[in-house]
């Protein structure tokens, strides 16, 4: 279940494969999509506060230095106490360190996208913790030992029925159906582990600098408990998520969870201004703030990558693409799925490595239409194709030997770009074309190739194994219009 | 008006009928239509895989092409090739020369319906369609171009015609270009929501201003043995029966 980026052509086709998915997914789309058009009808001016959400988000990162000291300054006078993170590996073991000096043991966590990039729960568990998931998707997802395959509904591939299956092997319950029977279990079983708990664990969705506060939104109350019962609590959090006003939660607020989920706002929004200072004050004694780099700066250093740190992780992208609709999260191999996690993760694990996911889209615009920060996500897609094409054509050029399937690729772009750029040649190579089709084509059309041709062209084969392709015309519009012409001139 | 036509390789090669029946239907709205054979391709395959320097070549070449065109506005019958045309700029970033060469040329490019109705202000072209006919918007002149009413009032007047909106209208057809066969399998899985739609629409012909589109759609209807029409909005627009 746990998959890799580098995978993602048959991970994604095993994904197709899977009729219970597909059947969640449908489900998804049209719920979220439906709920997020009637949310968005809520607000006056719902395009006028997307854009001044992205003039808020590019202020903020044409001066992050500044804002995140501003940030940290503040949180720090109000008790937090401050660790930097270059990357995923740093800030393991930066909490790591922290519960060894605290000897704590037992440790709840509230959901977090931060956490799932730097793989924290599989650290913990390596030294010897036994991290708590206690957001009902994550728990779910943490009892099958799998990955979210969703940015804010991370257990969504899953059916009632594989959820109650897993209740009774996992926690032991009777088998049932009911889902208020499943919910209130996990309610018994999560309460006893906040009760014993030393430490919660949390993200941040936003910081905000002027006042060195931070906030989690949620809708179950496992966050507000996670930050508050356990006498220490430590937050995860991106460098990009820092925003400079109070008065922005404004915008952000009403963007975040009528895009996300189609509610006006979350049942929970817990703003956290550092640890208690009075013995008789509640929540946690003390409270740390990881803030994590992992990659984010180089993002911020160009700028066409510089607006994937605009994004406040809403999931409304991964609702309104068509892709994700059929796919689903886990196929991207990468906790960030969907349109975004194509265009986040290779800029965080490396170009190489995720190099399939920025041609993982059809470029239909649709998560642009619908990014509440208005990212362009497809700009970015065609930003990192570029960037994958060359590098592949660097690696091609440093081996020797090996005809690559990107060198037999480039060598057709380069061939149609210098044939294509001359009317002599396009005209030609596309009347000898038109012999060729005469052996695979029938009554104006082409069904499947196999054999030879589908040797000589594979995109011909791909695009007829499901689909006819049509043929070429025995005149082209050129010839019809040069005709027109000298019958006219006469 | 003087207007100079962008056929776009796919239907000079494979849809001759769909460039002779926006020639038609720009003669009949009044234009003077001038074609210049020296056009190919505006470099879209190449520009949305990732080679762009291959894209630029074709953008230079027809950025010179049609900056030797004398007419006042370019017009092409597809919203992606249209909307190709507006992104040459991207593919000079650090030459102002031809960045602004290229503004100029994407400020009188056009996608056909949106040209009829917005510039030449004509929704109604005389033509007459016997049937039930519904609309695919293809997703560059939908986002890129936001052209959404525009063929549906040309497509509302056409006589005969029964106009049917198609129930994911603005979903993605699966097409994307060579996603098409870089990821056939889901592809196609986009495109079978669309042609469950198509059926259920029960009509006669499926419209777009897309040719890339229509070779999606058109070619999983005809695998599948279905009767329904695929028919670009200029051949629509030029029928009389």
């Amino acid at each position: 279940m746990n998959q890799s980026p580098e995978t993602f052509d048959t991970n994604a086709i095993q994904a197709l494969n899977d009729r219970q998915l597909r059947a969640a997914l449908l489900n998804l789309a049209s719920t979220f999509g439906e709920r997020r058009k009637l949310a968005i009808l809520s607000v006056n001016d719902w395009e006028g506060l997307r854009a001044q959400a992205r003039s808020i988000k590019d202020e903020t990162l044409a001066n992050l230095d500044q804002y995140l000291e501003q940030f940290v300054l503040k949180a720090e006078n109000n008790g937090a106490q401050i660790h930097w993170a270059l990357n995923g590996e740093a800030a393991q073991r930066l909490i790591l360190d922290l519960l060894k000096e605290k000897n704590v043991r037992r440790i709840v966590k509230s959901k977090s996208m931060t956490t799932e990039e730097i793989h924290l729960n599989e650290a913990l568990e390596r030294a010897g913790y036994a991290p708590v998931e206690t957001d009902l998707g994550e728990w779910i997802i943490q009892l099958a030992h799998e990955t979210p395959s969703h940015i804010v509904v991370p257990a969504i591939h899953k059916s009632k029925r594989q959820i109650a299956e897993l209740f009774v092997e996992k926690v032991g319950i009777e088998p049932t159906d009911n889902v208020d029977e499943l919910t209130k279990t996990a309610r018994r079983v999560l309460r006893e582990r906040f009760a014993e708990a030393d430490v919660g664990i949390s993200g941040v969705n936003f910081a905000v600098a002027e006042t060195g506060t931070f906030l989690i939104l949620e809708n179950e109350g496992n966050a507000r408990l996670t930050t508050s019962l356990p006498k220490i609590h430590i937050a995860v959090m991106g460098i990009e998520k820092v925003i400079p006003r109070l008065a922005d939660l404004d915008v952000f607020l009403k963007l975040l969870p009528r895009s996300g989920t189609g509610q006006q706002l979350t049942a929970y929004q817990s703003l956290i201004t550092g640890a208690k200072r009075q013995p008789d004050d509640e929540g946690p004694e003390e409270v740390h703030l990881v803030i994590l780099d992992n990659g984010r700066s180089r993002m911020l250093a160009h700028p066409v990558t510089r607006q994937s740190l605009a994004c406040i992780r809403c999931g409304a992208c991964l609702n309104a693409c068509p892709v994700y609709q059929q796919i689903g999260g886990h196929a991207y191999g990468s906790v960030y799925p969907g349109p975004i996690g194509a265009v986040i993760t290779p800029q965080l694990s490396g170009i190489e490595k995720a190099r399939q996911l920025p041609f993982a889209s059809s470029l239909c615009g649709a998560c642009r239409e619908v990014c509440p920060v208005k990212i362009d996500i497809p700009e970015l897609l065609l930003h990192l194709r570029a960037e994958v094409k060359q590098g592949a054509a660097s690696r091609a050029a440093s081996q020797t030997g090996k005809v690559s399937k990107h060198r037999i690729e480039r060598l057709a772009f380069r061939f149609y770009a210098f044939a294509w750029s001359k009317k002599l040649t396009y005209e030609w190579g596309m009347k000898i074309a038109r012999v060729f089709q005469r052996s695979i084509a029938r009554k104006g059309r082409i069904g499947k190739v196999s054999g030879l041709f589908a040797g000589l062209a594979p995109a011909l084969e791909a695009w007829t194994d499901w689909r006819d392709a049509p043929t070429i015309a025995e005149r082209s519009f050129r010839e019809v219009w040069r005709e027109a012409e000298k019958t006219k001139g006469k | 008006m003087r207007v100079s036509l962008f056929v776009t390789c796919l239907i000079d090669q494979l849809w001759p009928s769909i460039g002779t029946s926006t020639v038609e239907v720009l003669r009949r709205a009044g234009c003077e239509v001038v074609f210049d054979e020296r056009q190919t391709c505006c470099g879209q395959p190449a520009f949305n895989t990732g080679y762009r320097s291959e894209a630029q070549r074709l953008a230079k070449r027809f950025i010179e092409i049609f900056e030797e065109t004398d007419s006042e506005a370019i017009v092409s019958p597809s919203g992606s090739c249209t909307a190709m045309v507006h992104h040459f700029q991207e593919l000079f970033p650090d030459d102002e020369n031809w960045r602004n060469r290229a503004r100029a040329i994407a400020e009188r490019t056009f996608e056909f319906g949106s040209f009829l109705v917005k510039v030449l202000n004509v929704d109604n072209v005389g033509a007459s369609f016997r049937g039930r006919v519904t609309w695919h918007d293809a997703c560059h002149g939908l986002r890129d171009l936001q052209i959404h009413s525009e063929p549906r009032r040309l497509i509302q007047n056409v006589k005969g015609a029964e106009f049917v909106e198609l129930a994911n209208a603005d979903a993605c057809c699966g097409f994307g270009g060579t996603f098409s066969v870089k990821y056939p399998e889901i592809s196609v899985a986009i495109l079978d929501h669309k042609i469950a739609a198509i059926e259920q629409a029960e009509v006669r012909a499926v419209v777009s201003g897309d040719a890339s589109c229509l070779m999606q759609i058109g070619g999983r209807l005809s695998r599948l043995g279905s009767k329904v029409q695929v028919l670009h909005l200029a051949e629509l627009l030029a029928s009389n029966e």
